[in-house]
């Protein structure tokens, strides 16, 4: 009950945060050039006459700015984000379809940045000082000075045109008429650089945090409890030290979601993957500033939910944070 | 703590050391650009697709424009959005901190909500989405990132403010009348100033890599010469000339490398007792 309860919890503490998205999305709506209407129907035209007055009417715009506050709550509240021109289609639909690509970069990436930095970390953590610690610190610092679109650009220079072994961009070779296990390894074929790519500087973040966490932690008491019990060094390291270090890794994973989005923006814009962060693009250029601001909205959300969920998880893996 | 201890300490760490020896080299260039390259980055001085270190040190790119200038002027413009947007970053983060952390309870409450708000938000989506609003230049690279970095500044300057508050010489400052204002800005906020320029230097580092991706895609001033945008120009050409694209990208690289030595050198030598393991 306690559990469903916490749940809850979270839940309305979310709401007023999305709130604060909408507004900021609508003040963001009136700080672009021209009125609302015009940047919600695609700037510099695309749309019908009769459809601006139909939004302009819907939207009040010959209404106090509160009252316009009002109706963009409610249309978006019934996920209405209007319809955009230059693609052709309603802009939840657009990012609905484009959401799957994404989700799939990112949860590949986060597996393998979290995987590879619990990994790397506890190394650098058990080789302290030694040989192994120091390469690996000085390729988590060399990371964090990488920008992601020029390392998915020379990963592209190295794996893809000199050596042959990976496709370049997108996300499947649709010329190919894959299906069932040959498409999924096509698409996995595709996935590793964009992945690699995204993953890299996360990597970094992971073992550099894991590492020092695995430092604090060994000095803790129940170690030196575990260790007078005769548990052997491994086991005091993967099954008491290892599992507390992870907590931090957690957190932080929670703080970074957001950068991850905006990492996949860039990510996807240079492997032409096919995701909302290459539409996001593609509505820069197409100066779809609806579009551009309903994926925002989008993100902004799916921020919300997945701390959410980190939440949860947190108070699933430490069970001191469920009594507070 | 005198000067001459701070160096010291500064000079212990090699990583230190070896960063600002880069980052004033970057300087170097970056000062005497208009000296060297006295020609618009942007001129069309010889045939396009000139090859490193022949006639041209760096080469020329697919227009016939000079790689080396574009670097040069490159690095002004990398290094004075990352001043810029920090110095932004830091009077908003540093004002909303103090102001939570000095006067508690509401104000706080309000204010660290509003922080939270902007930190669910994903920080380089939402620089996209201003500077596509505010359209491409200077100016809206710098509004957008300071808008999306401020508040780890101000968490971090409220706790600060909140640790020191109740301190005697604070309490003493109560005491003999001051106003708020001088509290804050002229006796509190001296004492917490360590840590914000260690987080402010790593600042400058994040702004030149979000200025980098936004002129990459496409977001940066057209006007002005920028690492980013070389890489984004030089993206069509990676299968034939593929230098076009990795020399700025090691200019960033160098460059944001460097800022992150020197911040972790500062960071050791102010807090002697955080140091990392």
């Amino acid at each position: 009950m306690s559990r469903l309860r916490l749940v809850a919890l979270r839940l309305a503490q979310a709401v007023p945060i999305l709130l604060g998205i909408v507004v900021l999305n609508f003040l963001l709506l009136h700080l672009a050039p021209g009125d609302a209407v015009d940047v919600l129907a695609g700037e510099a035209g695309g749309a019908p006459a009769e459809y601006l007055a139909l939004l302009r009417e819907r939207f009040g715009l010959d209404q106090p700015l509160f009252l316009q506050l009002f109706y963009y709550i409610k249309s978006v509240a019934f996920l209405d984000f209007g319809y955009s021109f230059r693609q052709g289609a309603p802009v939840l639909q657009l990012i609905l379809d484009r959401l799957g690509p994404t989700l799939l970069l990112m949860t590949t990436a986060l597996f393998l940045s979290a995987g590879g930095g619990v990994l790397l970390g506890v190394v650098a953590a058990m080789r302290a000082r030694r040989w192994a610690d120091s390469v690996i610190s000085v390729l988590a610092v060399i990371s964090y000075a990488t920008p992601l679109f020029w390392i998915g650009l020379m990963l592209i220079l190295v794996f893809s045109i000199k050596l042959d072994w990976l496709p370049t961009t997108g996300m499947e070779d649709v010329t190919a008429f894959y299906e069932g296990w040959d498409r999924v390894l096509d698409i996995a074929r595709h996935l590793v650089l964009p992945a690699r790519t995204l993953s890299l500087f996360y990597l970094a973040t992971y073992t550099r945090l894991m590492r020092a966490a695995m430092l604090d932690q060994a000095g803790m008491d129940y170690v030196t409890t575990a260790r007078a019990k005769g548990l052997t060094e491994r086991r005091v390291t993967l099954r008491h030290i290892l599992p507390n270090a992870f907590l931090p890794v957690l957190t932080i994973i929670g703080v970074q979601i957001g950068s991850l989005l905006g990492g996949s923006v860039v990510v996807e814009s240079v492997f032409a993957w096919p995701g909302l962060g290459l539409l996001a693009y593609q509505s820069l250029f197409a100066r779809d500033l609806n579009l551009l601001l309903g994926i925002f909205f989008f993100c902004a959300c799916l921020v919300v939910l997945v701390n959410l969920a980190i939440d949860i998880a947190y108070g699933l893996l430490d069970p001191r944070t469920q009594r507070s | 703590m005198n000067e001459r201890s701070l160096w010291r300490r500064f000079a212990a760490s090699r990583s230190g050391v070896l960063g600002l020896v880069i980052l004033v080299i970057v300087g170097l260039v970056a000062l005497t650009a208009p000296i060297f390259f006295p020609e618009n980055p942007f001129a069309i001085v010889d045939k396009p697709f000139l090859p490193p270190f022949g006639k041209y040190l760096l080469g020329t790119n697919s227009l016939g424009r000079d790689l080396a200038s574009g670097i040069a002027h490159g690095a002004r413009t990398s290094l004075m959005i990352g001043l810029l947007a920090t110095a932004a970053t830091l009077i908003v983060g540093t004002i909303t901190g103090a102001l939570a952390g000095f006067y508690g309870g509401r104000i706080d409450n309000a204010l660290m909500r509003f922080t939270e708000l902007f930190q669910t938000i994903p920080p380089f989506i939402f620089a996209i989405v201003l500077v596509a609003i505010l359209s491409p230049s200077l100016r809206s690279t710098v509004i957008a990132i300071a808008v999306v970095s401020w508040p780890p500044i101000a968490r971090l300057v409220r706790g600060e403010f909140l640790t020191l508050r109740n301190r005697e010489f604070v309490q003493a400052c109560v005491v003999l009348g001051m106003g708020d204002m001088q509290m804050i800005w002229r006796q509190i906020l001296p004492n917490c100033l360590s840590p914000i320029i260690v987080t402010g230097s790593l600042l400058v580092a994040t702004a030149i890599l979000t200025e980098s991706a936004l002129a990459f895609l496409g977001l940066g001033d057209t006007n002005v010469m920028s690492w980013g945008f070389m890489i984004g120009a030089g993206r069509t050409y990676l299968r034939s000339d593929w230098w076009l694209c990795a020399i700025p990208g090691i200019a960033i690289l160098l460059t944001v490398l460097a800022i992150n030595l020197v911040g972790e050198g500062l960071n050791d030598a102010l807090n002697p007792r955080l140091r990392s393991h």
